[in-house]
């Protein structure tokens, strides 16, 4: 079977289980996101597959071949650390052809595959450029090129956008997603970060306290969160008593009268084309809810609140 | 290479260092018919000494401090063009030979005045300066400036601001840089032995007069173990003060920090602060090559012609001092920098021991008088009656510099990034092929400075070659000093003619370690 596979993978430092018996497949061709907060395990995940943390129990195979004992720089699978790790005593090219020349490419034929790919990620006629020199972003695809140049049979990319502003995280997001497209990289990307983990992932992984505690499509993901934990770190509102209420099956309208409506906006915010509405309902609740009117209720305003059914998720017990 | 990496430092060490200092250990203590250690302790002399050697260091270090003050805080917080070649220049004297320093004041001072205490302290002050330059102007530059504006803000005028803001962050440094000053001056040797006269003798002085002079070793010993006592104090409270030194955060880009001067006012301090440090350190070294050009009445190349013919002082020709001199020195830097280099590699890499780092600065501790003396009485008798072989001058002139390329190539070594090794190995490197790639690259610049040091400290390195090389072979400082000790005007040419050439051939080799240009890495 082709592919990676990491099967009850375990690993304790310091008396911490950091990796609690993960089990996690990444098909060929597919790119599968690790998404959780700090400290839950992910990059111990990814050094522990690139051979850099040894595994205490379980195994990881790549093609069906178990990599245990396989040091390294024979694992054939690429890196892209966070905050980079380039050569700092080497220039762009240096970088990028590196690989390359480990495996025993003859220099000029290196040389040529490393500017084919600075010109994939963008950065053609930079070869001679101290690293030092270059921006964040243009730092990040020297990383990504330099990973990619021996063409590793799997690709880690360990919150690769991290250090990144807002803007270019956003630009760099699309360039990554065309880019796995175009390459049919088999590849697993480790991000805090919801949008980037929906936006890039076949399937999400949520990881929490060194486990895997959900694996699915984005879309499944978003349908039936496992827990309150799991929804409300994928941005679902209005998560409370093992129900979820989501924010699009709220309607919201103003009250004809003083005596109607079930509650009072207690903010409004707009969020590009969709309004967020906080509605502090007379029981105490507060319910969130999005509209896309351009006429909406203010905050101050009575409202009358209607649920559809449909909306309400039910958890399972945590 | 792991075992290689240990085991090379630690048995050189075992049998250059500790062997010798456990020969003096125990010639110290020995007792026999001659009478114990205390009959030495008790003697009115070595109180004397002891008093001397504790007050000209104290007094040498606030002279240094004094001196370097100002200068440290231009050079740490205004740029003006030439900065760097200041900062660079601000070094010479420390890596000159303390011989050429010694002479370069002695030509300098009147004949009548020119050996007592006070050149003492003037020479030791010029050697150190460059110790308090470089870790308070440094550590200067680093403070944020916006601390002493938000004094500013709150009220605090100038006089405020400087002994409320600027000065409790500044301590640690000073602290810092006054221990090792104060460790430097308390082990003064070159200078002493030159400038004091037979009336001034630090403990390090003592030793050599006892064990060369007088021919007792059990003095020299004792002496030896009281100067050895009071350094490893001295040693810990400078590396407490380091160690303080390092927490003390916060610290800033340079290029954040410095600014031209702007008022009239910082002008005249940055005029008056370079001009100040320009006469007190350029001024002895021309006087040195005026002195070596002149010949009775006139000036002229006589001294130095007369280099290549036999003289009276010597069981050689000068010339071929200068020859022996490059020869030990170069040998001294390949040993100092494979054992040193090891070390560092030792130290740094995991596991690393402190225990390694602490044995390795033993030596700068210990005097370099300590080493030659221990060497004499240990490698006495066969099969290692070594203290007569020519290879032995350049081990303990290694021995000296070896402190310095770790305190060099560690740092640099620490600074690789584990990531970078780790994505080198994810790029196909084997672990050999990391080492080359990344490791080494990063490292050379730092061991090409280390050569650079190690060069120039054991080619002005004294203290232990004195005892040492064979007088069919001596070294451009022994030369130096024979010459001295004679009477005429030709001798005293001649040491000055010496003199001026060591310290070319050193600040040669001192250019060329700015050309590798070093990361500042702590004093050095």
């Amino acid at each position: 079977m082709s592919g990676l596979r990491v099967e009850s993978a375990t690993v304790r430092l310091g008396g911490r289980t950091v990796l609690d018996d993960v089990t996690l497949g990444v098909a060929d061709a597919e790119v599968v996101t690790v998404l959780g907060p700090s400290g839950s395990g992910k990059t111990t995940l990814l050094r522990a597959i690139a051979g850099l943390q040894p595994l205490d129990a379980g195994r990881i195979l790549l093609d069906g071949r178990d990599l245990a004992g396989v040091p390294p720089h024979r694992r054939e699978i690429g890196l892209v650390f966070q905050d980079h790790a380039l050569f700092d005593h080497k220039d762009v090219l240096g970088n990028v052809v590196f690989g390359l020349r480990m495996r025993g490419d003859a220099p000029a034929r290196a040389r040529e595959r490393a500017r084919e790919l600075l010109e994939l990620v963008g950065l053609a006629g930079y070869e001679r450029r101290s690293v030092h020199t270059l921006s964040g972003g243009e730092q990040q695809r020297v990383a990504l090129a330099r990973a990619l140049a021996p063409e590793p049979a799997v690709l880690l990319l360990d919150e690769p956008l991290g250090s990144l502003d807002r803007r270019l995280r956003d630009r760099l997001l699309e360039d990554l997603a065309r880019l796995f497209a175009d390459l049919r990289l088999t590849a697993l990307y480790v991000t805090h970060d919801r949008a980037e983990a929906f936006a890039l992932g076949d399937r999400v992984a949520v990881m929490r306290a060194g486990r895997v505690v959900q694996v699915g499509t984005p879309d499944e993901l978003w349908a039936r969160p496992v827990d309150e934990d799991v929804a409300r770190f994928l941005g679902l509102a209005n998560v409370s008593d093992g129900r979820v209420v989501r924010p699009e099956a709220v309607g919201v309208r103003r009250a004809r009268d003083e005596s109607r409506g079930q509650g009072v906006v207690e903010r409004a915010e707009r969020q590009g084309p969709t309004v967020r509405l906080l509605v502090r309902l007379d029981d105490g609740d507060v319910l969130e809810t999005v509209t896309t009117a351009l006429d909406h209720p203010e905050s101050g305003e009575r409202v009358e609140v209607e649920i559809d059914p449909e909306g309400i998720l039910r958890l399972r017990e945590p | 290479m792991h075992l290689v990496a240990y085991g090379v430092p630690l048995a050189f060490l075992a049998v250059f260092f500790l062997f010798p200092l456990g020969a003096i250990v125990e010639r110290g203590l020995r007792g026999d018919g001659e009478g114990s250690a205390l009959d030495v302790l008790a003697d009115p002399l070595t109180r004397e000494v002891l008093w001397f050697t504790v007050w000209q260091a104290v007094a040498s270090t606030a002279l240094t401090v004094a001196v370097a003050l100002p200068a440290s805080y231009v050079l740490g917080r205004f740029s003006f063009p030439g900065r760097s070649v200041v900062r660079a220049l601000v070094v010479v004297p420390f890596v000159l030979p303390t011989v050429v320093v010694a002479l370069a004041f002695l030509a300098l001072l009147p004949d009548e005045v020119e050996r007592g205490w006070a050149p003492i302290l003037v020479a030791n002050a010029f050697f150190n300066v460059a110790v308090v330059v470089r870790v308070v102007g440094t550590f200067w530059a680093g403070l944020d400036p916006r601390v002493g504006e938000a004094a500013a803000t709150l009220g605090a005028g100038p006089g405020a601001r400087f002994r409320d803001v600027t000065l409790p962050l500044l301590a640690p440094a000073l602290a810092a840089a006054s221990a090792i000053v104060f460790l430097f001056t308390f082990t003064s040797f070159g200078i002493v032995v030159i400038l004091g006269g037979p009336r001034y003798a630090t403990l390090e002085a003592e030793i050599y007069n006892q064990a060369v002079r007088a021919f007792d070793l059990r003095a020299a010993a004792v002496l030896s173990l009281v100067q050895l006592v009071c350094v490893a104090l001295a040693v810990w409270v400078t590396m407490r003060l380091e160690t303080r030194l390092a927490v003390a955060g916060g610290v800033r880009p340079e290029r954040d920090v410095v600014r031209p001067p702007r008022t009239t006012g910082e002008r005249l301090l940055l005029a008056g602060s370079l001009g100040t440090l320009a006469v007190f350190v350029g001024l002895p070294l021309a006087v040195l090559v005026e002195r070596s050009l002149s010949v009775g009445e006139g000036y002229g190349l006589g001294a130095y012609r007369a280099l290549g013919s036999p003289t009276s002082a010597l069981l050689a020709t000068p010339w071929e001092a200068i020859v022996n001199s490059l020869v030990f020195a170069a040998a001294a830097t390949a040993i100092a920098l494979v054992v040193g280099g090891l070390a560092a590699f030792a130290i740094v890499g995991r596991g690393g021991s402190r225990l390694l780092d602490g044995l390795l600065m033993l030596p700068l501790g210990a005097s370099a008088v300590m080493l030659g003396f221990g060497f004499v009485i240990a490698f006495d008798r066969w099969p290692i009656d070594w203290r007569a072989e020519p290879w032995i001058v350049p081990v303990a002139q290694a021995l000296v510099a070896i402190p310095f390329v770790v305190r060099i190539v560690a740092p640099t070594l620490r600074a690789v990034d584990e990531r970078q090794r780790e994505a080198a190995a994810l790029l196909g490197a084997p672990p050999g092929r990391v080492l080359r790639e990344i490791d080494l690259p990063i490292v050379s610049r730092a061991l090409a400075v280390a050569a650079g040091f190690a060069f120039a400290i054991s080619l002005g390195e004294f203290g232990a070659t004195v005892f040492l090389a064979r007088p069919d072979l001596p070294t451009l400082p022994v030369a130096i000093f024979r010459f001295l000790g004679r009477p005429g005007e030709l001798n005293a040419a001649q040491a000055y003619a010496l003199a001026v050439i060591l310290m070319a051939v050193t600040a040669l080799s001192m250019l060329l370690v700015e050309r590798a240009r070093l990361r500042r890495t702590g004093w050095v």
